[in-house]
């Protein structure tokens, strides 16, 4: 090391908690306070904890929470929930935890006074632990039980410089306020860094989301993100902090159906791509992307199907129909179904449900049947931004994922709703073409990015035996589908079938005028014969006569004695 | 009735000046180091005690700084802080002892007045 180089970088003491150390570059400012503010039920305490126990656990920094809200008994009770023994940490001198206990009916003001008390408690259990780090959960209570507010401030100030003295990474949180950051304007005094947690309820749907408000000498992501808490705490999602730098791949994965892959440059999907099936009600989205994720566990590979329509029970009812079984990859714990209502979580939840279950599941492929009725809980600019999000997380971890979209009726095919469509990789169009009092399924692929894909229509079959593409008969009347293809091409079979009938007569016709005209060469032959026979017995019978008559002279001449 | 509660009240009062002169106040004065503002504290307190309850009360003083494990045992958060144990109900007065009015409200040596 140069020791020109004195230039210090802030240093940070990470969170534990992922997603909030990728948007804070790290953690939180180390050997100082950060706040975090938020209203009631936000996850402001959760948030505390992680950090401490966190620190414990993966960093080896022993750590004090100083809890005026819950007391241990009720801390430790809930935290366990989340698998944090703060039983033993405690025992094994690793945490610290004191509940402070301000009772504002008891408590009379006479005179000037600090909080030296406070400053004593903390001081005892950072030396008790050798704490690295210190939570104060929520500094509101003194407010209420401290009238004079003037007082209280000046030892606020002194409370932050005080830990600041001590070495200790803090975090304190306070109550959201009306105008201003929290109620009683904390922000005011922890200049280092504020995160600002929100619960916000839009049409009856709660979202949390995690905004870094300030942070002092370090760079941070600005977005509100968004935030969830499960049964592994709270997860912050920084997905749009993902760029457009995925690793990209040559491997293709079949879709399931082989005349599809053929139109699909003959090898089916890119692994990796994302892959919408877009079309009216009714047209066969669900079973296409369902046969994808069969053929994907098929392989041996991990699905997750995310259904915000059916039942995983219904979804796999209905594909036996069509000669899919789910039912087996489920057993072999390689088809996963996530079957919920949009409506049940916001969008942001959604996300990070899908995205915490796909690192625990870790797919080859992901089917989310259908984004369309995300616009249930929030509206267009929303769903695309979290479709953006969700496909960049999973190019990013190259799992292909097929996107099912309704089209409404009437609405432009070539057009989805959520104006997803220059996000997908390839697009695939169902629709329902209405002809001979019926309806047939059409499927082609409008676009595929980065494969001679077919420009051709197909009609797309679903039977007991699977799913089939069957040519649509183009003929000189049209395209042809479903029972008018079959009829037109019956037509054509009959076509077929009397001219051949016709050449069939023709010959047999012919057949007959030869059989007859040899009748009768072999009848005229055979007076030929009978007349030269007879000519032949005439001649002898003549010559007998001459000789006869010869032989009657000879005999005459003789009798008489003739010469 | 007015006069019923007018009477009930001087009673509650009179009654409450005989529990006063009769029963015993154990107090603890929690002080953070020997600073001007905990000496003034600690006289108010003794010259108070003195005053009202001579006789009858028990005043320790405490030094968090020296015992930091009763600051946490008796929920202190701001010195000097004057908890009375006993009698019930417990009270805990903060500050410096200056304001002796509101120390005996506190101490229930004297009944709430109508201003505070």
């Amino acid at each position: 090391m140069a020791k020109s180089k004195t230039l210090r970088v802030l240093q940070k003491s990470p969170t534990g908690i992922q997603g909030l150390d990728e948007i804070t570059n790290g953690g939180l400012p180390c050997g100082r306070t950060t706040l975090v503010a938020g209203s009631a039920g936000c996850g402001k305490t959760l948030l505390a904890m992680q950090f401490i126990v966190n620190g414990i656990r993966t960093y080896h920094e022993p750590g004090v929470f100083m809890a005026f809200e819950e007391t241990a008994e009720d801390l430790a009770l809930n935290m366990a929930s989340l698998g944090y023994d703060l039983k033993q940490m405690m025992r094994r001198k690793l945490l610290a935890l004191d509940y402070v206990r301000v009772e504002p009916r008891e408590i009379y003001e006479t005179g000037d006074y600090d909080l030296e008390g406070l400053f004593v408690r903390l001081g005892m259990m950072i030396d008790e632990v050798g704490a690295k780090r210190v939570a104060i959960d929520s500094l509101d209570a003194l407010f209420s039980g401290l009238p004079n507010e003037l007082i209280l401030r000046a030892e606020l100030r002194r409370l932050f410089r005080w830990l600041s003295d001590k070495g200790v990474t803090s975090i304190v949180t306070g109550e959201q306020g009306e105008r201003t950051l929290t109620r009683h304007g904390l922000e005011e005094y922890v200049s280092e860094c504020v995160i600002f947690l929100d619960h916000r309820v839009t049409n009856q749907i709660a979202t949390r989301r995690l905004r870094i408000v300030k942070y002092r000498g370090s760079g941070h992501g600005t977005n509100e993100y968004p935030a969830m808490i499960d049964s592994s705490g709270i997860n912050v999602l920084p997905i749009s902090s993902l760029g457009l730098n995925y690793p990209v791949s040559k491997e293709r994965v079949s879709s399931g159906v082989p005349r599809l892959d053929a139109m699909l440059g003959g090898k089916g999907y890119f692994k990796g791509s994302s892959v919408l099936i877009s079309g009216t009600a009714g047209a066969g989205k669900s079973s296409l992307a369902a046969i994808f994720a069969d053929r994907v566990c098929a392989a041996g590979g991990r699905c997750i199907y995310f259904s915000f329509e059916e039942a995983p029970a219904q979804i796999m009812r209905n594909m036996e129909s069509i000669g899919i079984h789910l039912g087996q990859w489920v057993q072999k714990g390689l088809l996963h179904f996530e079957s919920s209502r949009p409506t049940i979580l916001g969008m942001e939840s959604h996300l990070t449900a899908m995205y915490t279950l796909v690192e625990r599941f870790r797919p080859a492929a992901v089917v989310v049947d259908p984004i369309s009725n995300l616009t249930a809980i929030g509206d267009q600019a929303e769903v695309c931004a979290m479709l953006t999000r969700m496909i960049d997380f999973l190019k990013n971890r190259g799992i292909t994922a097929v996107f099912t979209s309704l089209t409404e009726g009437g609405a432009p095919l070539e057009q989805t709703e959520l104006g997803v469509s220059s996000l997908m990789d390839t697009w695939i169009l169902l629709r329902m073409l209405e002809s001979a009092s019926e309806r047939d399924r059409i499927l082609y692929v409008l676009k595929s990015r980065g494969m001679a894909h077919s420009n051709q229509m197909r009609e797309f079959t679903l039977s007991k035996d699977g799913v089939q593409l069957v040519d649509v008969y183009t003929g000189q009347g049209g395209v042809y589908t479903g029972s008018a293809r079959l009829l037109q091409e019956d037509r054509d079979r009959a076509e077929q079938l009397a001219v051949a009938q016709a050449e069939l007569r023709r010959q047999r016709e012919l057949e007959k005028e030869r059989v007859e005209l040899e009748n009768q060469m072999r009848s005229a032959q055979a007076r030929l014969q009978s007349i030269q026979d007879e000519l032949r017995a005439g001649a002898a019978v003549e010559k007998r006569r001459l000789d006869t008559a010869a032989q009657q002279r000879k005999d005459l001449a003789r009798v008489r004695k003739a010469d | 009735m007015p006069q019923a509660k007018k009477r009930s009240v001087s009673e509650a009062l009179e009654a409450a000046e005989r529990k006063a002169r009769n029963e015993k106040y154990v107090l603890r004065l929690y002080i953070a180091g020997m600073t001007p503002r905990s000496t003034e504290a600690i006289r108010n307190v003794t010259a108070l005690c003195d005053e009202h309850l001579a006789g009858h009360y028990d005043l320790e003083v405490v030094d968090i700084y020296q015992q930091p494990v009763l600051a946490k045992g008796e929920q202190i958060i701001a010195a000097p802080t004057l908890i009375k144990k006993l009698p019930l109900p417990l009270r805990r007065l903060i500050g410096t002892m200056a304001d002796e009015d509101r120390i005996l409200v506190g101490l229930d040596l004297r009944k709430r007045t109508q201003h505070g």
